[in-house]
């Protein structure tokens, strides 16, 4: 095993996942099965070597952070569809400030994307009780047209060092800071999850609203904060987007909505509400990047590699629903 | 038809549509109807009474095919049905009508009555002018004048269960059950389904007729069968029953020590603990009451009365238009539960699957889900703290499970409930409101759910506990507000000797 993979593993056992093993069980099962598979396939390719599996840990941390949000949102019983355009959005807000200021405004100004987005989208869907995937559906148009709109479509360069080195580009000792980026959300997303009031009323109201506004619970205030956590983990992406890539294009976080979703799925959130792990969004994530890294490795083209992506998720997404109860 | 449609009243010499003779049936080890004989004669009407848990939907369940009853003969038309095997309702030509419409609103009359079984024209398309016609033949039957054309939501309820009846009896059914007809119908709404039911009667149609309205059922139907306990107490025609006979047969005289009143000394000097004034919204007409401490103050009345609606309102789950709530003389300013809680009002919900769980969640976290905060520091919660708290929940309430870990609903029904009790229990409300807390619950939880109350109120806090057990409210409750129509009519006081029976209880609520 490489040392990315060791790493993460002890950190698993040690926080102690899943209430429920055998919706868990399957991303565990699911990833060691995929990561195997590929090992032996593809030792000749580099699948084993450490910087590939770096890599693999570079490529996820923009997926696995908006899994985190997600799995919020999702056990809130709301969903969030507009990330993706958060991310876009985000990052340009960021990139031009980088260029005309500097960080300290661009940091604080890319992170209030999500939080104004996330507060509009929780209002709008507590406030006129219209289903949060058709508010958001409706968002992700307006915040997609808003990152075009800024620049005319084209990209903005970052050539901050600082910056780019915090956020997603350098490393921390031999681990990535996308890596360390993603182990610290990872622990705030947990403890807040499972831990603290706020956690519990979060899954008792995805879990049964009307039975949560019984025991008194303030249901709306708590699907307003999951929508926002949600969507300040797309703004935190977009930021390490940026970071990673030098530069900020509005194509950014364009196909990782489907990705983040099924990634919080297979995890074992439930899509229904009420049920989730940030652990298993962790893995289901690990698992979608092993699986993008495996497909690159054998030499699919780009348009092959979209076409078996559908199908996993489909297939992975199936899998993992299979042993929820009352599915 | 060989019934005979000249003479309305009573036809119990004509052909027997249903008979069943001996039907037993048990539900986890506990029989619930011990050998019951039903006859439904042709064109008949008859009427279905009981306390809730007496049998009623069991029985009528077996009828339809929907359960296997466990022994017994069952013969419909004349052949006979296999009562322990499941077959298809349809097949069996009974139609029931259930409480909650199964109608589609917003879909037009006719779509809704030949729903599923469209007729087509050659070209295999659904032939429009086909469905209204037929639309319009069972509603002629039914004797309702509706459009067929209409979408159901813009109709009025009363409407609606003309409709229902129509599509059920579009089906050639020859008998029709309807369950609980007229709970939420108007008086003249009633009045035109009374006229409908005998249109349906002089076409050889037999109707089984489940109400808790005795007035209602001593109106429309022929005969009368009462279920206690799984046994039939009283069956014969409604000419030769009393409302006393039936209300008798229907309680028996088997009160469980464990019901018996226990006087309470409740001092009534001092300001109440809980004052509702010219409470009004659209369901709760100006209902004003107080409520001492360490007093259980009943609440009375039919399915619609507005007893559950007056809980929700002081609750603040329904808005109110006017009226004010005080507690301990000071105004309380309640818009949402979250607010009543914050003030020590508590509320056991009627529909604990609905309002009161979280059914995939454990036991423990079902418990806590009201007083998280209660348990924890700077936000992060205490588990040890919660779960010592949750604990002694179970205990204080004996509810039955391996723990607090295994989800809350692989309990049973009893103990589920024993869980909303508790949950609620955990807020220390200062005035508990119990909506039909025992309904659906097995003896021995009942018990023990009823006790616990007993003890709360012995410990001072004030309870209002709305039931449609009159066996309950003759036990616990001090004294008993009966509602009708949204509205209180009168306040029940206990006599010197502390009595007030059920009868008593009974005949103010049919009044």
């Amino acid at each position: 095993m490489s040392d990315g993979q060791s790493a993460v593993v002890p950190g698993r056992g040690r926080l102690r996942i899943p209430r429920r093993l055998p919706s868990g069980a399957v991303v565990y099962i699911g990833f060691v099965g995929i990561f195997l598979f590929f090992a032996v396939t593809l030792r000749d390719n580099g699948f084993l070597t450490i910087d590939n599996q770096l890599n693999v840990l570079r490529q996820t941390a923009f997926v696995s952070v908006m899994a985190f949000g997600t799995t919020f949102a999702l056990s809130a019983g709301e969903i969030d569809l507009s990330i993706g355009q958060v991310v876009a959005l985000t990052a340009m807000v960021t990139a031009v400030l980088l260029r005309d200021m500097n960080a300290l405004v661009a940091v604080p100004a890319g992170l209030s994307v999500g939080v104004i987005t996330g507060l509009t989208n929780g209002l709008l869907t507590t406030k006129l009780r219209v289903p949060s995937f058709l508010i958001t559906l409706g968002m992700g148009g307006i915040i997609g047209g808003l990152s075009r709109w800024i620049t005319n479509l084209q990209p903005v360069p970052v050539l901050d060092d600082n910056y780019t080195f915090v956020f997603g580009s350098g490393n921390i000792g031999p681990f990535p800071t996308l890596f360390v980026w993603t182990i610290a959300v990872l622990l705030v997303a947990h403890l807040v999850y499972r831990k603290t009031t706020f956690g519990r009323q979060l899954l008792a109201t995805g879990g049964n609203r009307i039975a949560a506004r019984y025991s008194g619970i303030n249901t709306a205030r708590i699907r307003i904060a999951s929508l926002v956590i949600c969507s300040v983990t797309a703004s935190l992406a977009g930021l390490l987007y940026v970071g990673r890539l030098h530069s900020a294009r509005y194509t950014l976080g364009e196909t990782d909505l489907l990705t983040v979703i099924a990634a919080a799925v297979i995890g074992g959130t439930s899509m229904a509400g009420g049920r989730g792990s940030i652990m298993g969004a962790l893995l289901g994530s690990l698992v979608m990047g092993v699986l993008n890294n495996g497909l690159i490795l054998m030499g699919f083209s780009i348009t092959e590699q979209d076409i078996a992506r559908g199908v996993i998720i489909i297939v992975a997404v199936a899998l993992s629903l299979r042993e929820a109860p009352e599915g | 038809m060989t019934a005979s449609p000249t003479a309305p009243v009573g036809p119990t010499t004509g052909p027997v549509a249903l008979a069943a003779r001996g039907v037993r049936k048990s539900f986890h080890g506990v029989e619930v109807l011990h050998g019951v004989d039903f006859t439904l004669h042709r064109g008949e009407v008859h009427g279905l009474v009981g306390q809730n848990g007496a049998g009623k939907s069991t029985l009528v369940k077996i009828l339809n095919g929907v359960y296997a009853g466990d022994a017994g003969e069952l013969e419909i038309n004349g052949t006979p049905a296999v009562v322990r095997g499941r077959d298809e309702a349809g097949k069996r030509a009974i139609a029931m009508v259930f409480q909650e419409f199964s109608l589609i609103t917003s879909m037009s009359v006719g779509q809704n009555i030949l729903l599923a079984r469209e007729p087509t024209g050659r070209s295999g398309l659904i032939d429009d002018r086909e469905v209204r016609r037929r639309a319009q033949a069972a509603l002629a039957r039914v004797g309702a004048d509706i459009d067929p054309d209409r979408l159901v939501e813009d109709l009025p309820v009363g409407s609606r269960q003309l409709v229902e009846i129509a599509k059920a009896i579009s089906q050639d059914a020859s008998i029709l059950i309807l369950d609980e007809p007229t709970a939420s119908l108007s008086a003249t709404e009633i009045q035109s389904l009374s006229q409908a039911i005998r249109n349906l009667t002089t076409h050889g149609i037999s109707v089984v007729f489940i109400s808790h309205h005795l007035n209602e059922v001593v109106d429309i139907c022929d005969r009368v069968t009462v279920l206690r306990d799984g046994n039939v107490t009283l069956s014969g025609p409604t000419s030769e029953v009393t409302l006393s006979t039936m209300i008798e047969a229907m309680l028996g005289k088997s009160l469980e020590s464990a019901l018996a009143y226990q006087a309470r000394d409740v001092d009534r000097t001092g300001p109440p603990l809980l004052r509702v004034a010219g409470l009004r919204n659209s369901r709760v007409h100006d209902v004003s009451c107080e409520l001492w401490a360490g007093e259980i103050l009943g609440v009375a009345g039919l399915l619609g009365s507005g007893k559950s609606e007056l809980l929700r309102a002081i609750f603040g789950i329904d808005r109110l238009d006017a009226g004010t709530v005080e507690l301990r003389g000071r105004p309380a300013h309640i818009r949402n539960p979250a607010d009543a809680l914050r003030v020590g009002i508590a509320l056991v919900p009627e529909d604990r699957g609905r309002a009161g769980l979280v059914r995939e969640h454990s036991v423990g976290h079902n418990i806590l889900m009201a007083s998280w905060t209660r348990y924890a520091r700077g936000g992060f919660v205490d588990d040890r703290a919660a779960n010592t708290a949750a604990g002694s929940f179970v205990e204080q309430l004996r509810i039955r499970t391996q723990g607090l870990q295994p989800p809350v609903k692989t309990l049973s029904g009893g103990n589920q409930q024993k869980v909303v009790v508790a949950k609620n229990l955990s807020a220390s409300p200062r005035v508990l409101l119990l909506d039909d807390p025992t309904v659906g619950v097995d003896v021995g939880s009942k018990r023990e759910i009823l006790m616990e109350v007993r003890e709360l109120a012995a410990h001072g806090t004030g309870v209002m506990l709305v039931s449609s057990e009159l066996e309950v409210l003759s036990g616990l409750a001090d004294r008993v507000l009966v509602m009708r129509d949204h509205a209180v009519r009168a306040v029940l006081e206990r006599s010197a000797a502390g009595d007030l029976s059920e009868e008593a209880l009974s005949r103010a609520v049919q009044e």
